[in-house]
């Protein structure tokens, strides 16, 4: 929250009429001052829609969401039919929120996996990209469709596939690793976190791949001739020369990861279908606000755990933002 | 399909890689890699194609990487048909979110893009700071607060939850104005308004067909992540026959592990069938989120 009213405050320095900035220029030559107010007004009226849909729709329920934490809702009857008392308790849902062993248990366990995932995926997508770029640009064109194919899948469907695949019953990866003389059980705890990153990274290391494949194109090639007089060879021009190239697309790919991860739903609620047994209801953040807000029913206290989930976001996207920002 | 392409082997030729010398091991290496990767990319789809052909018997008893008796016409009545055909109302669902909501989305963005790209009045400020700053309010904040919100105005579990609020997405307004500062003339704009055309005549005329690459990157960006949607459908629909086919599907998925009735073989062929559009307009459309990529990358 605190975030984004600071980055709203940012980039507008100057909304007086007489301070217009550098977009004055376009109505230079106005011949009486009434018609330019009514063009400008005109201007204003394309953003009208956009404007009107954006507070119903996120500023509301932003304000409805966080009025909603200052109260408790309790039922004073047994289970059902009881009658439900609404009481102000201020900040105590909040601060509930921010001391849930629960959540942050869970926040714990997407942070870990976001932390091995996310390198692995790009460290992956590089090694794709760099790979294609060392090949014909014609058939480069081919393996990249190729290499696409799993991007074009849709994420729901993805994880379909893969349950699938690693299943006992249906599946050939089972059969297959007991031919090399290993007994895997996909969906056991140990092998959960490995399972599901396997397929995180097959879905969306394609998207990575083409940023970074793009960046490289940009690499002029004057300088690869003069790393070769100097005697460089194909993997220290790749690893000195491309690598420093797409570090700034690195870091935006990886801020989108950052951000995906720790919002992880779909694909653990999806496994909690095939294996409930090991995949618990409050097994990712948000999936721990699902669950206390439809099955323990608890709106207030599952909209505070949203706004703590928010401010985590928020606040590791901001860094990584400032830190690329260094960096480039 | 891998196989054909990993046996090729490179040759020097014209259009030779930039930053690669020609050493036979190192090509050799590169195709290696290559060749893994593209394996590793398509076995999977490889499978499903082939599993959604098979009778049920022969999804449990046969060779799981290769075809067994073809009993693709027969799965798809039953996919067609089962429970009073739901899965092509889902379908039906699933296009028309997708189809409806990036409609409007395109058409709303559109718009602010380009009234933020090219006129100067008071609030234009604040507007590019309510687009930037809501880039970091995440999605799964605000569906709990929408579910309240959809309650309390009745939108809750129609078919208009999942297409008006989707209209309204900061980041398509962003890359529309990227795209308007770039691909529409000031000078243009002043020409046709010494020939006496109106403001929004300009839009519709002249602005918006100058701006169909972004439109349609808008478009196609939207109707992916829509019909690809799930956490939102499964909090704002209750009702079953107003679905989309993903959310069908995984009530399909949750229930073959506990039913009597297996639904594996359904939600496999169901999941290739629900596929398909997404494959065919990505592959049609390739040049379009080639192009979001890179104006994401802007950012």
């Amino acid at each position: 929250m605190s975030t984004e009213t600071t980055l709203v405050a940012r980039p507008s320095p100057t909304t007086s009429p007489t301070a217009t900035g550098p977009g004055g220029r376009r109505d230079a030559t106005g011949p009486r001052i009434s018609w330019r107010v009514m063009r400008d007004l005109k201007g204003a009226s394309f953003s009208l829609p956009f404007l009107l849909g954006f507070c119903v729709f996120t500023l509301v329920p932003l304000v409805l969401g966080i009025s909603e934490t200052f109260y408790t809702t309790k039922s004073s009857g047994l289970g059902l039919g009881g009658d439900k008392t609404v009481q102000f308790t201020g900040l105590d849902q909040l601060a509930k929120a921010f001391r849930d062993a629960t959540f942050w248990s869970g926040l714990g366990r997407v942070l870990l996996f976001a932390a091995v995932i996310i390198p692995l995926t790009q460290a992956t997508a590089l090694a794709m990209a760099l790979l294609l770029d060392a090949v014909r640009r014609r058939w480069a064109g081919r393996y990249r469709v190729l290499l696409l194919v799993p991007y074009m899948i849709p994420g729901m469907v993805a994880t379909m596939i893969w349950l699938y695949l690693y299943s006992p019953i249906v599946g050939p990866l089972r059969p297959i690793a007991a031919t090399f003389g290993f007994d895997v059980d996909f969906f056991s705890s140990e092998m959960l976190w490995t399972s599901m990153g396997n397929l995180i990274l097959w879905n969306t290391v394609g998207f990575n791949m083409l940023i970074l494949y793009g960046a490289l194109q940009g690499v002029p090639g004057e300088i690869f001739d003069a790393a070769r007089v100097d005697g460089a060879g194909d993997l220290r021009i790749a690893w000195s020369i491309k690598v420093p190239y797409v570090r700034s697309s690195l870091v935006l790919t990886t801020l989108l990861s950052i951000i995906g991860t720790v919002q992880l739903f779909a694909e653990p609620t999806l496994f909690r279908a095939v294996r409930p047994e090991t995949i618990t209801r409050d097994f990712t953040p948000a999936m721990y606000v699902y669950d206390m807000a439809f099955k323990v029913g608890d709106i207030n206290y599952a909209t505070a755990l949203s706004i703590v989930l928010a401010v985590v976001v928020g606040a590791m996207s901001a860094v990584v933002y400032r830190f690329s920002k260094e960096a480039s | 399909m891998s196989a054909q392409v990993t046996a090729r082997s490179p040759r020097i030729g014209p259009d030779e890689p930039p930053g690669i010398s020609g050493s036979r091991r190192n090509r050799g290496l590169v195709m290696l890699g290559l060749g893994a990767f593209v394996l590793y990319s398509v076995a999977p789809v490889w499978w499903l194609v082939v599993a959604a052909t098979k009778t049920r018997e022969d999804l449990y008893r046969s060779d799981a990487l290769w075809f067994a008796d073809v009993n693709v016409v027969e799965n798809l009545r039953q996919l067609f048909t089962y429970e009073h055909a739901a899965y092509p109302r889902w379908l039906a669902n699933s296009v028309l979110y997708s189809g409806a909501g990036s409609v409007g989305l395109t058409l709303v963005s559109l718009a602010a893009g380009y009234g933020l790209a090219k006129y100067s009045y008071r609030g234009r400020g604040l507007t590019m700071g309510l687009v930037i700053g809501s880039f970091l309010i995440p999605g799964a904040l605000l569906t709990i607060p929408s579910y309240l919100l959809y309650v309390r105005i009745g939108l809750f579990d129609t078919v208009w939850a999942m297409i008006v609020p989707s209209c309204f997405s900061a980041f398509s307004v962003y890359l529309a104005k990227v795209y308007a500062e770039a691909a529409v003339p000031s000078e243009l704009i002043e020409a046709a308004r010494i020939d006496g055309a109106g403001e929004y005549r300009i839009f519709w005329q002249i602005a918006l067909r100058l701006m169909t690459t972004a439109g349609a990157t808008i478009f196609l960006l939207h109707f992916v992540a829509q019909w690809n949607a799930f956490f939102g459908p499964l909090v704002f629909l209750r009702d079953s026959g107003k679905w989309p086919v993903m959310l069908g599907l995984y009530s399909w998925l949750q229930r073959g592990t506990d039913s009597q009735y297996d639904l594996t073989g359904m939600v496999i062929i169901g999941a290739l069938v629900a596929s398909l559009p997404m494959v065919l307009l990505m592959v049609a459309m390739q040049r379009y989120w080639r192009s979001g990529v890179s104006l994401g990358s802007l950012k």
